[in-house]
């Protein structure tokens, strides 16, 4: 079953801007799905019109078999949304948060006490419950969305950049429990800044820009497809000029870097043997950019052109 | 049937869901009204009193009898009249308006509820506060007309709680919709200080609109606030300027046209959605 169907999604906004020109989109139950666009490019708009924020101007969107028109309330309580911006109430509990929230979709209070004390200890807020959420930290603040989001227990969770502004500690955590409640059975489709957050939880991906949907793959098809990577050697001695490396195109980023790109067809082994012949030593390596990251530039960027 | 451990949200049936959610969005506003009780239900007793000494102690004991009764307790059905309207608007406004400028309306867009169980949470919200301010400013009442040997009769008991409810519920989805139109904190004032204020004043609050001229009291009758503060007068003194029946028939046709105003608006995404 689909977990979200959308076809020919149209959206003109009142100033005539055309943010979205027929979207068809399906994400399978039990995905981890990545929804990647440029600033500006419609994801957004996508997000409020499934989550009923933002009226469409044609199209349909079914959520779990619900068609949004006929049957609005039952596809929203399918949906669970974290936003891109912070939106609960500042002058309350994070308690009160979620435990009203949960109410909205009809859970009992009784029921919902247990799943607040659930989910915030979970997310490692409950020795904030009691707190005003005003006071809670940045990266406080998205995980009280992502309980508030949870409360319903959707079976669909749709997150809007929730690591924005996140330090890396916490974000890393947050993959982690993002992971384990896909595992469980929920559907995520997560749009993101940071690609190399993409690329490690999400199995299948589109990346939207302009209002159109431009790619539409596995994570791991789409990767594949990008024919040439980029690598960055530090080397132990200074060059004193740009090495010949015969098939390869080599830049001198500064006289301790190298940067070679290199197609999927030629093996690290004979870069390494080639700087070894001409006595160059290469203390590291890494990637010059996520592969997502390059692939989404490219992809892009292409289109721009 | 509501969600139980176990249970799903998509296995209850949307009755139940908008039961919880409706009970919820009143026990969050009547949260409210209490978490900031020294905002909602402090400014209205000091207010009354100062209109009780005043208009009712120096300025009243001049006026003499209106209608026949002491002047003091002729103002007081009104005084607690003019309290329920202005905070069961200011409760909605405040708190729906409030929710929109902090984005936190969206927890309750997002949701499965329909726009009229939102509609009548917030309404409730604002009978609730309307009826908490009612009871100290009555409160407030008693003490200033038992002080003066008056005591604050009730003639019929139905009709105070009628008129106080009608009346509340009009207000109450007047601020919803002056919230929904509202873009800025400036919006939600105007109502209540260019419309709201001036119609209180006027209908009767502090005089039996017999004293005016003839035109006057024609021009009075177009005041919904005339009818209300007459009915909720008749409840506690059996007296009143206008008929009973047709005070109730324009509370509860005012009820009806704002709420469906209301309904149309948040179906529309009017200060809502985009």
């Amino acid at each position: 079953m689909h977990a979200l169907s959308v076809r020919g999604l149209t959206k003109t906004y009142r100033n005539g801007v055309h943010a979205l020109k027929g979207i068809d989109l399906d994400v399978e139950e039990g995905d981890f799905f990545a929804l990647l666009g440029p600033n500006g490019a419609g994801k957004t708009t996508l997000i409020g019109i499934v989550t009923s924020l933002v009226t469409k101007s044609g199209g349909t969107v079914g959520v779990f078999g619900h068609d949004m028109d006929r049957e609005l309330g039952r596809a929203k309580s399918c949906i669970g949304i974290v936003p891109q911006e912070i939106n609960f109430n500042m002058f309350e509990s994070p308690e009160t948060i979620v435990v009203n929230q949960a109410g909205f979709y009809g859970v009992e209070r009784g029921l919902a006490r247990e799943r607040a004390e659930k989910y915030l200890r979970q997310l490692h807020l409950w020795d904030k419950r009691k707190e005003i959420a005003r006071s809670l930290s940045g990266g406080m603040k998205r995980r009280l969305m992502i309980a508030r989001a949870l409360m319903h227990e959707p079976r669909l969770l749709i997150l809007d950049e929730p690591t924005a502004g996140v330090d890396i500690e916490i974000r890393r955590s947050m993959w982690e429990f993002l992971r384990t409640i896909n595992e469980q059975g929920t559907t995520i489709i997560l749009t993101t800044h940071y690609l190399e957050e993409a690329e490690n939880l999400c199995r299948n991906i589109a990346i939207i820009d302009g209002g159109r949907i431009i790619e539409r793959d596995r994570m791991s098809s789409l990767l594949r497809r990008l024919h040439t990577e980029s690598f960055l050697f530090s080397l132990r001695d200074p060059l004193a000029a740009l090495p010949r490396l015969q098939g390869y195109r080599t830049v001198m980023v500064d006289d301790h870097t190298l940067e070679i790109e290199m197609s999927k067809e030629q093996s690290l082994n004979e870069i390494f043997s080639l700087l070894s012949a001409q006595g160059i030593e290469v203390l590291s390596m890494r990637n010059k950019v996520n592969r997502l990251e390059e692939m989404f530039m490219r992809l892009v960027e292409n289109r721009a052109a | 049937m509501s969600v139980s451990p176990g249970m799903s949200v998509s296995q209850m049936s949307m009755a139940a869901i908008q039961w919880v959610g409706f009970r919820t969005i009143v026990i969050r506003e009547y949260s409210r009204i209490v978490r900031i009780w020294l905002q909602t239900l402090m400014p209205p007793a000091v207010t009354t009193t100062l209109y009780f000494i005043i208009f009712g102690s120096l300025v009243g004991r001049r006026i003499g009898p209106m209608q026949g009764i002491d002047y003091i307790a002729y103002i007081a059905p009104g005084l607690i009249m003019m309290s329920v309207i202005t905070n069961s608007y200011g409760n909605v406004v405040s708190s729906f308006f409030g929710a929109k400028f902090g984005k936190h309306i969206e927890e309750l867009l997002v949701s499965p509820l329909p726009n009229w169980v939102i509609a009548l949470g917030y309404v409730c919200g604002g009978l609730i506060r309307g009826a908490m301010v009612g009871l100290v400013v009555t409160a407030v009442a008693l003490v200033f007309t038992y002080m003066h040997s008056h005591h604050l009769q009730v003639h019929n008991l139905g009709v105070v709680i009628a008129a106080m409810l009608l009346t509340s519920a009009v207000f109450s989805l007047g601020g919803l919709i002056n919230a929904v139109f509202a873009k800025n904190f400036d919006q939600v004032n105007w109502i209540p200080s260019f419309v709201l204020t001036p119609l209180t004043y006027f209908g009767g609050v502090f005089y039996s609109v017999d004293l005016l001229p003839v035109w006057a009291q024609k021009l009075s009758l177009v005041n919904p606030i005339l009818h209300m503060v007459n009915a909720f007068r008749y409840g506690f003194l059996g007296v009143s300027d206008v008929s009973l029946a047709s005070a109730f028939a324009i509370m509860a046709a005012c009820v009806a046209a704002l709420f469906i105003w209301a309904i149309i608006l948040l179906n529309r995404g009017a200060g809502t959605r985009d």
